[in-house]
């Protein structure tokens, strides 16, 4: 564990962030509830996601937490059977309406996945794809904003010489970096992370992590994720869920260190889990 | 322990037997391509491929009914692969669980096994009786019917090879359905369903049953669509029954060549399977 | 360089109206989706209608005795389908006998004997024997395997067996090379592939465990095979063998060629007969349109596929059964 003096301070500062006076939630979920079928997956949750900021979902498998997460993005939709009910606020408008087209809620809410999920095409065609379908761009803006996104996903470097090659033949930590970056490119308000990192080696880890910390400036992030040592890292509010209700949510530093409820605590001293 | 030696023998006979077996299934494929090779090689000559089909002793060949066939197999495709594969389509996307998905894979699988002949007494029932007479249309029609079912089995089982997260990452950028279908899906999937569309023309390029009664053969040189049609099948149905000799060593030829042919797009499909899993 | 192009496309972030991207093209590809699954749906239902509606006139003429009586006489016009009805069941009963104790074989072999770099290309070969064209197999049974019969097979046979009682009938007659026997011994070749692939997809997906349990009470690899793998895959087992039946009883231009093609009744295996696939093939050329020959063909194709529809649905749920469980 790091949690060396100069970590402290990172922690107070992310309580200062976390805890300062902000407008209205990017995302406020109201009386949520969930069903998978005849499963009662997600219990009455309230939550309250401030923008650009990270807000991590923890808690041991099958506690609802991506389930949550693909509320957002209205994932679940995909697949008959599964039921949300109550209102999730994003920006006022309630993205569980019926009149809110999926495509326009998921041009806003971006999402990265568990496993890299690179498209069997070139790198570049990979970010094209996405920006194609809600703006018409010539070759120059397209080549643009191809840069402006791989840099801002911390893969230009190494990508800028073979763009046109195939994104099947990067590495895994390479693979998910472009999958950021082709989130990116379609610039959305919000980008959910599913366990980002699951997936991959310490180093590529690492730099994932960093570079949740630097697009936080510009998009409010959702992370879920297994390892803890990942939330108290790089989020700002840490939520904890249980059996399909969330028990806890407050500034990382708080959770870690001091949780109100039993249960988190069990959970983040690995009592269970 | 005279039980136990009795139980090791019975083991090794049964070894033996099965290890026959599969030795005679190898020696039964081996032989009758010996026979064709023997039969058919000597019977090939320039002018199985530059002369049509001719009364016996003339020195005739096989050109009209190599080109029906391609035209009527080539038609075929162009009806019953875009079919096949939106119903594959179908199936992967919205037939999992619906009832009508459940039928559909049902009919198709009967379909798939279903005796072909009857394919093509139906097809002269659909599209013969009512529009005058045999045509390269009927047989052309008739063949789809044998394609469709084959291309949609393919690209159901290809289309449900590929990662769940390919296509929810494709959603979550915004796509609507046809385009993570058309786009990323299919593209993914692209080696598998071609290998469906190679064996089709597999099976399709071997059916002689279904043409008997649509485009029926023909011994003239023939690019009438709306005419009966020659094709190689049935050519060599046609000669191989006939008591001449040049007729009967052109049918040896037509054999060996479909015979190539289908082996042929087998073996590769299997070969960009085996890559694709 | 970074900042400005960061500055140039945030700027417009926000501006950016997103308009739906599928709000008219998803109901249109979803409904061409619907419409080609209804397609096939309706193919089936156009081909049963067809062959019935085609059939209907020769059913109203010999009445529902069309299907067992036993005359075929095109020159009275006096028709039934009973003969091929029984030579159709006859010589694909016999296909599958042959064909079942060769594919648990060659299942055996592939699944447990064969060594694993030579199980692939083993396998294929045989699978290649599926995918040669029926009238290949008819060729080369006329050429190569009927004058076989005659010389080798059949004349003992007569001599050694044709004397014994009961048995005796299915032995008798000249020994003409072609006819059931024949036919059905074309057709074991052609659906043994089938029915291997599928008994090894079988065997395959029986687990480990199982199988290692019953190794370590010491079983042989024969015995866990006879008593445990294949009990486990049993009914999928049943529904290859039918599919391989539902395939031998449309099996048409191989059958044309060694059939002998007769529209006698015989119990012999070596006498010539027909099969309804057969008889539809030769005889059609010489029915005009509109005769009462042509009612009656069309009327067996429509029992054919009643035959073939009801053994392939039921193999059909005893595979998807087993391998979905």
């Amino acid at each position: 564990m790091n949690f060396t003096s100069d970590t402290s301070i990172d922690i107070a500062s992310a309580v200062n962030r976390a805890t300062a006076p902000t407008a209205e939630p990017k995302l406020k979920v109201e009386g949520l509830n969930f069903y998978y079928g005849e499963n009662h997956a997600l219990k009455n949750i309230h939550f309250d996601i401030p923008e650009k900021r990270v807000t991590a979902m923890i808690g041991p498998s099958g506690c609802g937490k991506s389930t949550l997460l693909r509320i957002f993005n209205r994932m679940y939709q995909l697949y008959p059977g599964q039921r949300a009910e109550g209102k999730i606020l994003f920006d006022g408008t309630d993205l569980l309406s019926k009149e809110l087209d999926s495509t326009v809620v998921r041009s806003r809410i971006g999402m990265v996945f568990q496993k890299p999920t690179p498209f069997p095409m070139s790198i570049y065609d990979n970010i094209a794809f996405g920006v194609k379908l809600h703006e018409k761009l010539n070759k120059a803006q397209m080549d643009e904003r191809v840069e402006w996104c791989l840099r801002k996903a911390a893969i230009w470097e190494e990508t800028k010489d073979r763009l046109h090659t195939s994104a099947l033949g990067m590495s895994g930590g390479q693979q998910q970096r472009l999958c950021i970056a082709r989130t990116i490119a379609v610039r959305p308000e919000v980008i959910l992370l599913d366990e980002p990192t699951s997936a991959l080696d310490p180093i590529s880890t690492s730099k994932i992590e960093d570079l949740i910390d630097e697009l936080k400036q510009e998009f409010t992030i959702v992370i879920v994720t297994h390892n803890m040592q990942q939330a108290a890292r790089c989020a700002d509010i840490t939520s904890f869920f249980y059996l399909g209700e969330m028990i806890e949510v407050g500034p990382s530093a708080e959770i870690f260190t001091n949780p109100r409820e039993a249960r988190t605590r069990d959970y983040i001293t690995g009592r269970f889990g | 322990m005279s039980s136990l030696a009795r139980r090791r023998a019975t083991d090794y006979t049964v070894k033996v037997i099965s290890v026959a077996f599969a030795a005679f299934a190898l020696l039964l494929l081996a032989w009758i391509l010996w026979t064709l090779v023997v039969r058919g090689l000597p019977a090939i000559g320039p002018h199985v491929f530059t002369r049509i089909t001719l009364p016996p002793g003339a020195g005739g060949g096989l050109l009209n009914a190599i080109v029906g066939s391609l035209i009527q197999i080539g038609i075929a495709l162009v009806i019953g692969t875009p079919i096949g594969l939106m119903c594959g389509t179908f199936l992967a996307e919205h037939g999992k669980t619906t009832p009508v998905g459940n039928a559909v894979r049902f009919v198709n699988d009967v379909l798939l096994s279903a005796p072909s002949i009857l394919i093509g007494l139906f097809v002269y029932q659909l599209l013969v009786m009512p529009f005058g007479g045999f045509s390269g249309w009927a047989g052309a029609a008739a063949l789809a019917v044998i394609i469709i079912p084959v291309v949609v089995r393919t690209t159901e089982d290809m289309l449900n090879l590929v990662p769940i997260g390919l296509r929810e990452a494709a959603f979550a950028l915004g796509a609507p359905q046809w385009k993570v279908v058309t786009l990323i899906t299919w593209r993914a999937a692209r080696a598998g369903i071609v290998t469906g569309i190679l064996l089709a023309i597999a099976r399709a390029a071997g059916e002689t049953a279904p043409l008997l009664f649509t485009s029926l053969g023909n011994n003239g040189w023939s690019l009438d669509m709306n005419a009966p049609m020659a094709s190689l099948p049935i050519a060599i149905y046609q000669y191989a029954a006939s008591p001449f000799e040049d007729w009967v060593a052109l049918a040896w030829a037509g054999a060996l060549l479909i015979t190539v042919g289908v082996l042929t797009l087998n073996i590769l499909s299997r070969l960009v399977l085996a890559k694709m899993k | 360089m970074d900042a400005t192009l960061t500055g140039n496309q945030a700027a417009s972030a926000m501006a950016v109206a997103r308009k739906p991207t599928g709000r008219l093209s998803d109901p249109i590809f979803v409904g061409v989706l619907w419409a080609s699954g209804i397609f096939v749906l309706i193919l089936l239902g156009l081909i049963i209608a067809m062959l019935f509606e085609g059939g209907l006139p020769a059913l109203r003429e010999f009445g529902i005795q069309f299907l067992w009586s036993t005359t075929w006489n095109p020159v009275t016009e006096k028709f039934g389908a009973g003969v091929m009805v029984f030579g159709t069941i006859f010589s694909a009963v016999i296909a599958v006998i042959i064909a079942l104790p060769l594919s648990f074989g060659i299942a055996f072999f592939l699944t447990e004997i064969a060594p694993g770099p030579l199980r692939r290309p083993i396998g294929v070969a045989i699978q290649l024997l599926a995918a040669i064209p029926s009238i290949i197999y008819g060729m080369w049974g006329f050429f190569v395997i009927v004058p076989l019969m005659a010389a080798y097979v059949q004349p003992p046979l007569i001599d050694l067996l044709g004397p014994l009682p009961v048995i005796g009938a299915l032995f008798q007659g000249p020994p003409l090379g072609a006819g059931m026997l024949t036919a059905g011994l074309i057709m074991a070749i052609m659906i043994l592939p089938f029915i291997t692939a599928m008994f090894v997809e079988v065997l395959e997906s029986v687990p480990p465990m199982i199988k290692e349990s019953a190794y370590g009470v010491g079983a042989t690899t024969y015995e866990v095979y006879r008593n445990v793998s294949v009990p486990y895959g049993r009914t999928a087992m049943v529904g290859a063998v039918m599919l391989g039946l539902g395939r031998a009883l449309g099996e048409t231009m191989a059958v044309t060629f060694v059939i002998g093609n007769a529209t006698r009744m015989s119990a012999s295996l070596f006498a010539p007969g027909s099969t309804i696939a057969s008889t539809i093939a030769n005889e059609f050329p010489e029915a005009g349109p509109g005769s009462l020959k042509l009612q009656s063909l069309l009327e067996l194709g429509f029992i054919l596929f009643v035959i073939s529809f009801i053994v392939l649905a039921l193999s059909r749920l005893l595979v998807r059964s087993k391998l979905k469980g």
